[in-house]
């Protein structure tokens, strides 16, 4: 497949905006500025960006605690998000979720989630409504290799399967579930494989490449759409950081590291774009400056808005209130 | 005696059950090489070679093969990262481990502790900050421990290892660095015994996990306004010392009770029934509970701060009785 210039421009705008909030979201959590638990997305962008950029708004996605990358692609605001990760009644949920619940309903964000793999039969929820209602839309559900060992993986999958959901499966194998690392927390290499045992094709990509993520997830999109439905895409990739900020990551093999640290899915996306002339260096930089300055935006938005005040707590428990 | 942190202390009490009965292993995600999310079993996986098992995320496993290894002569110490992730092991706690004795007449046991943390005050949110001991303390069979010193760590941990029964371990995220006398050597807390964390005379607070220390603040704020407070810290919940509680209220006559759990159906409901039920005539005011309202954990520390019990909210709970 070819993509047309627009798409790949728009999904290097879409990766440097997630490196860019990550990046700045650690310098942050490092400042003291941001409370609780952060888990960055940095090394991952492609995931997120190739999957998302075959959704509309009427899609819906169910993200992790490793969301930030998934609302960025999903359309998500860059200054709501980060007003939330501040705690600030600006926030996407108004100061009560903080990074690990950030919503945006209305854009078909069912949320992050801090239980791993709660959101696999979410999902598959939503892609029941999908069908039920035929209204087109499709689900899609970001998991990771270690939460594809919970039994919510199986459930959902085999539900999704005799069913056949609108649902695309995509499993973001950066190798490790905190301090686990994939070869010891499950005995086969490729997570895709899994999928023969519902039946639904299974694919493994280069999560480092957002144009055969892309291409992948086209396909299970297509395949969800034309009601054939769920697909299991499993991309492989690294996450850079520890697992939260503040986990010095010793576990892992520095050998390793410095690989896939090389495999850095950006520059490998400028490069393709330089190379099909389809931009220049400067072009890219202007890209690079201008989202800078939309998440320095988004900082200063968050820094100046107001925090919650404590009657907040007793709101938003029940519907109809 | 020895000075050590909380965290030391639990891994303390690990040890030493470890080192006594070869049946003892611990299992659980990040418990190994990583120590635990927080450190607490650092270095116990180079102690005792093959008996501390990294698992995959897989708390139905963690507990279900739990209650098969116990049931078969095993003694595992179970971990679960956050007690709010109970719930994805919640079959193999509730209808599995705690029931398997009684549906058996009395012909299996299963000697299992479910080691896990809870608490707020670290803006983790609605799904890593709560206090589910209420959940717990409704399953017969099941005994709930609570420790709030680095000392009752140890010896409450070395108990629940050497129980014959099911036991959940609830450690408190706020305690981890806390640091306090421990005992050396081998040191047993038995479960079922409370224990008074400072005498007093005008009224009884009863308090566990980190309100123990919150209720102390509390208690020493109001000794300076002439208000006597006795801290009885339960330590374990189920068993409960009623007498303990109810020979203080034979002191005091008056009860207030602290839990950082939410209000309704929180375990201060039981304790009020039980002051209601067998200590109604040591009372002469009503009995006054402080807790969480009836939400989940808000993120935003402005927002948490509201939501949780603290020393203020005591004392003008205290003073309300005089
Ligand atoms: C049910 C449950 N168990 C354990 C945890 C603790 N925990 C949070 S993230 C994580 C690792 C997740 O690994 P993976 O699914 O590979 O996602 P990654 O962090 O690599 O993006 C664990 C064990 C949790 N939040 N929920
Ligand atoms: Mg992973």
């Amino acid at each position: 497949m070819q993509l047309a210039k627009e798409n790949l421009l728009a999904f290097y705008q879409t990766m440097v905006t997630i490196r860019t909030f990550e990046n700045k979201a650690a310098e942050l959590f490092a400042a003291g500025k941001l409370p609780g638990f952060v888990h960055l997305y940095i090394g991952e962008e492609a995931v997120a960006t190739g999957v998302c950029a075959n959704l509309t708004a009427k899609d819906y996605i169910t993200s992790t605690h490793r969301g930030h990358g998934h609302l960025i692609a999903k359309g998500g605001k860059v200054d709501l998000m980060m007003a939330e990760l501040y705690g600030k009644a600006t926030g996407y949920c108004k100061g009560k979720g903080g990074s690990m619940h950030i919503a945006d309903v209305d854009l078909g964000i069912l949320g992050a989630n801090g239980i791993v793999g709660a959101g696999q039969p979410i999902a598959v929820g939503a892609a029941f409504a999908c069908k039920y209602q035929q209204n087109g839309a499709i689900a899609v559900c970001f998991f990771g290799d270690g939460a594809s060992n919970r039994g919510t993986f199986h459930e959902a999958m085999n539900l999704a399967s005799i069913w056949k959901l609108p649902v695309v499966f995509v499993c973001e194998n950066n190798m490790y579930g905190i301090s686990n690392c994939q070869r010891d927390h499950m005995n086969i290499c490729d997570i895709s494989d899994r999928a023969a045992a519902y039946g639904v094709p299974g694919v493994t990509v280069d999560g480092n490449d957002v144009v055969a993520v892309f291409e992948a997830a086209a396909e299970g999109v297509k395949r969800a759409r034309q009601g054939d439905g769920p697909s299991l895409i499993e991309c492989k990739t690294w996450r850079w950081r520890g697992h939260f900020e503040g986990d010095p990551a010793t576990y892992k093999n520095p050998e390793e590291q410095k690989t896939w640290l090389q495999k850095d899915p950006i520059p490998r996306l400028a490069q393709k774009i330089i190379e099909l002339g389809h931009a220049g260096e400067a072009d890219l930089a202007n890209i690079a400056d201008a989202v800078k300055a939309q998440v320095a935006a988004a900082v200063a938005f968050a820094e100046s808005s107001p925090d919650p005040v404590p009657a907040d707590v007793l709101t938003d428990v029940y519907a109809g209130q | 005696m020895k000075k050590m942190t909380y965290a030391e202390a639990i891994r303390d009490g690990i040890r030493q059950e470890m080192k006594r009965d070869s049946a003892v292993y611990l299992c659980g995600e990040d418990v190994g090489k990583f120590g635990g999310c927080f450190g607490v079993t650092a270095g116990l996986v180079d102690e005792f070679p093959g008996r501390v098992l990294d698992t995959p995320i897989t708390e139905t496993a963690i507990i279900g093969s739990a209650v098969g290894a116990a049931a078969v002569g095993l003694r595992p110490v179970a971990e679960i990262m956050f007690v709010d992730f109970t719930g994805v092991c919640m079959d193999e706690l509730f209808n599995q481990a705690v029931k398997m004795r009684y549906m058996f007449g009395g012909k299996a046991k299963v000697p299992l502790v479910l080691k896990t943390i809870c608490g707020g005050g670290v803006a983790a949110a609605a799904q890593h900050s709560q206090c589910m001991e209420a959940w717990f303390t409704h399953i017969p069979g099941l005994k709930t421990v609570m420790p709030a010193t680095p000392a009752d760590a140890k010896g409450l941990m070395a108990a629940a290892i050497r129980d014959d029964n099911p036991v959940i371990y609830i450690e408190h995220k706020q305690l981890l660095g806390l640091g306090g006398d421990v005992p050396e050597g081998e040191y047993l807390v038995p479960l079922g015994k409370a224990d008074i964390k400072r005498p007093g005379t005008d009224v009884t607070i009863v308090a566990w996990s980190w309100m123990v220390h919150r209720a102390l603040a509390a208690a020493e704020a109001l000794a300076k306004d002439g208000i006597s407070a006795e801290v009885i810290d339960p330590r374990t919940l189920v068993p409960l010392d009623k007498d303990a509680i109810l020979a203080s209220l034979a002191k005091t006559h008056k009860l207030v009770i602290v839990h950082e759990a939410v209000r309704t159906s929180g375990f201060g409901g039981e304790i009020a029934a039980v002051a209601a039920e067998e200590g109604f005539d040591l009372l002469d005011a009503p009995i006054k509970r402080v807790t969480a309202p009836d939400t989940p954990v808000p993120f935003s520390p402005v927002l948490e701060k509201a939501f949780l019990p603290d020393e203020g909210k005591i004392i003008q709970a205290v003073k309300e009785l005089f």
